[in-house]
C-alpha cells in the first residue's frame, strides 16, 4: 500500500490505532461502547454553542455518539480522508451522501452494474425525492461523458462491481467529474480501503456498507459516507445545500464556515439529525473490532478466492467465471491498477440455467445460502432468485445476474473444504433427479 | 519558492499552551461568521480572546471591547490572529512588528484560507513565530481528541493515555 506523506504510520498501524487512543478518565485502552442516547451540557451556553455548531462535542446519539465518532475516524484515515458519516447500514449511507447536496429534480449517473439494491433505491426509491438517476455503462467511460446535463450533480459508482468482477476505470471517471465540476462518489465495500484506495485516484467521496468486510463477521449493520475534503464545493453554483445559507441552522452557510469539514458537519448535523438512521454504539464497536484484523483478513479472502476461481474456471458445469483476478477477465487489467488483490466476491455461470443456479445453492454443505457478503463465512448466493428479483430481466443482465449467475464470497475456511463443497454441489446441479441432501 | 510550511503536531501545541492572550483581527459580532465560532471557542478553552474591527471599534462582542487596531489595544497579548483576507495580512504583520516589546507579542497566526508568504517573512525576521492557512480553534480541537468527535480524521495516533486536569 502507498503511504500518504502526512500519514507518519502505515495501513496496518492505523488500522488498530486511528481515533481510539486511550479513554482520557478511566485509562480504557479498547473503545468503550458508550451506550447512551445524551450528553450532559456544562450550562446553557455551552449548550448553546454545542446547538449552533460553534464547538465540538455531543448533544444526543442520533447525531454523534463516541464509539461512532472512533470508528468514523479511523475509517476516514484507512481511506486517506478528511471524515467520516457513520450510518445505519450501506443503503443509509448512499441516502445521506446524497443528501448533503442533491435538490428534487437533480440528476446523477450511476453504473448500471451496481449493486441491485443500489438500482432498487436510486432507480425507484429516490423517485420520491425527485432524485433521478441516469443509469450508464462505464466500461466506456465516454458514455458518462455523454450522460452528463446541466442539473447531474455527481457521477456514483463501485470500485469492483457486485457481484460482476467489475473493476470501475476510476481515474478516468475522476477526470470527466473534475471537467463537469461535480464529485465521484465511489462505493469502496467490496474491496475496502485495504485493496482500493479511490481517493488517491480522484474520487470525492467513498462509500461503505460496512456491514461487510470491515465488520467482518456477519454481525452489525452499518454505513459510512467519507469525504475527502478535496472537492471545491464553492466552483460553480451547483451545491447550493454547502454554500447558500441553511435554513435548518438558522442561515449557516457550511462550506465558508467549515471549509473542508463541511461535507462530513452537514452530514451529522442536517442528514443524521434530520433523515434519522444513526449507527447503534454496539455496531460501531463490533465493526472497529472487525477493522483491527482487516489487511490479515483480505490477504486470506483474496488467497482463498483465487483457489476457488481457478477450480471453478476448469469444472465442466460452470460456463464462465467472472473474477478480476483471472488474467482472462475483460477486467483483469484494470484490476491490477486500481486493486492490489482482487477481492473475494464474484460470480460465475452455471450451465442448466436458473434451475441449476436453484438446485446449486440448495445442494452446497459449508457454503451458507444467504444474501449477505464479506463475511469470515463462505457464502453463496443466485441473484436471480433473491437480491436482484425486483430487477427486469434486461437490468439483471446489465448488472450481472442473469439466470444461470450464482455469486460467491468466499471466506476465510480451508480451501480444500471450500472446493469439495462447492464439487458436490455442482455435481447436484447438474442431475435433477437428485434430490439436495437434507 | 513559496511552499506552505508543515508544523509538527509539538510546535502547535506549544504555541497553543503558552499564549494565553490572543488578538483577533477581523473578529466579528454577527453569530454565524467564522470568526465568531473561533473567538467563542478559545474563549471556552480559556484563551482572553480581544476582537480588533474598525467598524465595530468601541462595541463589544461576547463581553469583550472592540479596537479598531492592534495599537489602541491598551494590554499586551502573545498573538495576533488575523482573520482577514490574504491581502491584508502584510499591513497587520507591519502594525504589529512595532509593537512586539510593548505589548509581548510572540505569534503571528493566519487563519486557514489567509497566506501571506511576504507576510511571514516579515514577521519570522521580526523574531516572531508564525503559523498560517490555520485555524487555532480546529488545531486545538485536532489535538485534544475534540475534532475527533465529529468524525474527523485528526492524523494524531497514540496509544499514550492524555492526562485529564480537574
Amino acid at each position: 500500500m502507498g503511504r500518504k506523506p502526512e500519514d507518519r504510520y502505515g495501513f496496518e498501524t492505523r488500522m488498530i490505532h486511528a481515533g481510539s487512543q486511550p479513554e482520557p478518565v478511566t485509562g480504557a485502552r479498547q473503545t468503550p461502547i458508550y451506550q447512551t442516547t445524551a450528553y450532559a451540557f456544562h450550562d446553557a451556553d455551552h449548550a448553546a454553542s454545542l446547538f449552533n455548531l460553534q464547538t465540538f462535542g455531543f448533544i444526543y446519539s442520533r447525531l454523534t455518539n463516541p464509539t461512532v465518532a472512533v470508528l468514523e475516524e479511523r475509517i476516514a484515515s484507512l481511506e486517506g480522508a478528511r471524515g467520516a458519516t457513520c450510518c445505519a447500514s450501506g443503503h443509509a449511507a448512499q441516502v445521506l451522501a446524497f443528501f448533503v447536496f442533491m435538490e428534487p429534480g437533480d440528476e446523477f449517473i450511476a453504473s448500471d452494474k451496481l449493486y441491485g439494491g443500489s438500482i432498487t433505491q436510486f432507480g425507484k426509491t429516490f423517485k420520491k425525492f425527485d432524485w433521478r438517476v441516469h443509469f450508464v455503462d462505464m466500461d466506456e467511460p465516454e458514455a458518462v461523458r455523454r450522460a452528463l446535463t446541466p442539473k447531474t450533480k455527481a457521477i456514483f459508482a463501485e470500485s469492483l462491481a457486485n457481484p460482476g468482477g467489475v473493476v470501475s476505470d476510476i481515474e478516468a471517471l475522476a477526470a470527466i467529474a473534475r471537467e463537469a465540476g461535480i464529485p465521484l462518489i465511489i462505493d469502496n465495500t467490496l474491496a475496502t480501503p485495504y485493496l482500493c484506495q479511490p481517493i488517491d485516484w480522484g474520487a470525492d467521496i467513498i462509500i461503505h456498507s460496512t456491514t461487510k468486510f470491515l465488520s467482518g463477521n456477519g454481525t452489525s449493520m452499518g454505513g459510512a459516507v467519507i469525504d475527502s475534503g478535496l472537492f471545491d464545493w464553492g466552483q460553480n453554483d451547483k451545491f447550493g445545500g454547502l454554500t447558500q445559507p441553511e435554513p435548518a441552522y438558522h442561515g449557516l452557510t457550511f462550506y465558508e464556515t467549515f471549509g473542508d469539514m463541511a461535507f462530513t458537519t452537514h452530514a451529522h448535523a442536517v442528514g443524521l439529525r434530520d433523515l434519522g438512521p444513526a449507527m447503534a454504539p454496539q455496531n460501531a464497536f463490533y465493526t472497529l473490532l472487525g477493522i483491527e484484523t482487516l489487511s490479515l483478513r483480505m490477504d486470506r479472502h483474496c488467497q482463498n478466492a483465487e483457489i476457488v476461481a481457478r477450480f471453478l474456471d476448469d469444472h465442466e458445469a460452470v460456463a464462465w467465471v467472472s473474477f478480476a483476478g483471472l488474467p482472462s477477465s475483460p477486467y483483469h487489467a484494470l484490476a491490477k491498477k486500481y486493486l492490489s488483490g482482487p477481492g473475494s466476491v464474484f460470480s460465475f455461470g452455471i450451465k442448466g440455467g436458473f434451475e441449476a443456479g436453484v438446485r446449486l445453492v440448495e445442494s452446497c454443505e459449508l457454503f451458507s445460502h444467504l444474501a449477505n457478503l464479506g463475511d469470515a463465512r463462505s457464502l453463496i448466493l443466485h441473484p436471480a432468485s433473491t437480491t436482484h428479483r425486483q430487477l427486469t430481466e434486461e437490468q439483471r443482465i446489465a448488472a450481472g445476474a442473469g439466470p444461470e449467475v450464482i455469486r460467491l464470497s468466499i471466506g476465510l475456511e480451508t480451501a480444500d473444504d471450500l472446493l469439495a463443497d462447492l464439487d458436490q454441489a455442482l455435481a447436484r446441479s447438474q442431475s435433477p433427479e437428485t434430490p439436495a441432501a437434507r | 519558492m513559496n511552499t506552505l510550511p508543515s508544523y509538527s503536531n509539538a510546535q502547535i501545541l506549544e504555541i497553543l499552551h503558552s499564549v494565553k492572550t490572543i488578538a483577533m483581527v477581523g473578529a466579528s459580532a454577527t453569530w454565524n461568521r467564522p470568526s465568531y465560532f473561533a473567538m467563542k471557542y478559545l474563549r471556552e478553552k480559556g484563551y482572553r480572546v480581544i476582537p480588533v474591527n474598525k467598524p465595530r471599534a468601541g462595541g463589544e462582542i461576547l463581553g469583550e471591547r472592540v479596537y479598531a487596531a492592534l495599537a489602541d489595544i491598551p494590554e499586551p497579548f502573545d498573538m495576533v490572529d488575523i482573520f482577514r483576507s490574504s491581502e491584508d495580512a502584510l499591513p497587520i504583520v507591519e502594525e504589529a512588528i512595532p509593537l512586539i516589546a510593548d505589548k509581548g507579542i510572540r505569534v503571528i497566526w493566519m487563519q486557514l484560507g489567509v497566506i501571506n508568504f511576504e507576510a511571514a517573512r516579515a514577521a519570522e525576521a521580526a523574531g516572531l513565530t508564525v503559523v498560517m492557512d490555520r485555524c487555532p480553534k480546529i488545531e486545538f480541537g485536532r489535538l485534544h481528541s475534540e475534532l475527533s468527535w465529529g468524525g474527523f480524521n485528526s492524523r494524531v495516533i497514540s496509544a499514550r493515555r492524555r492526562r485529564v486536569s480537574l
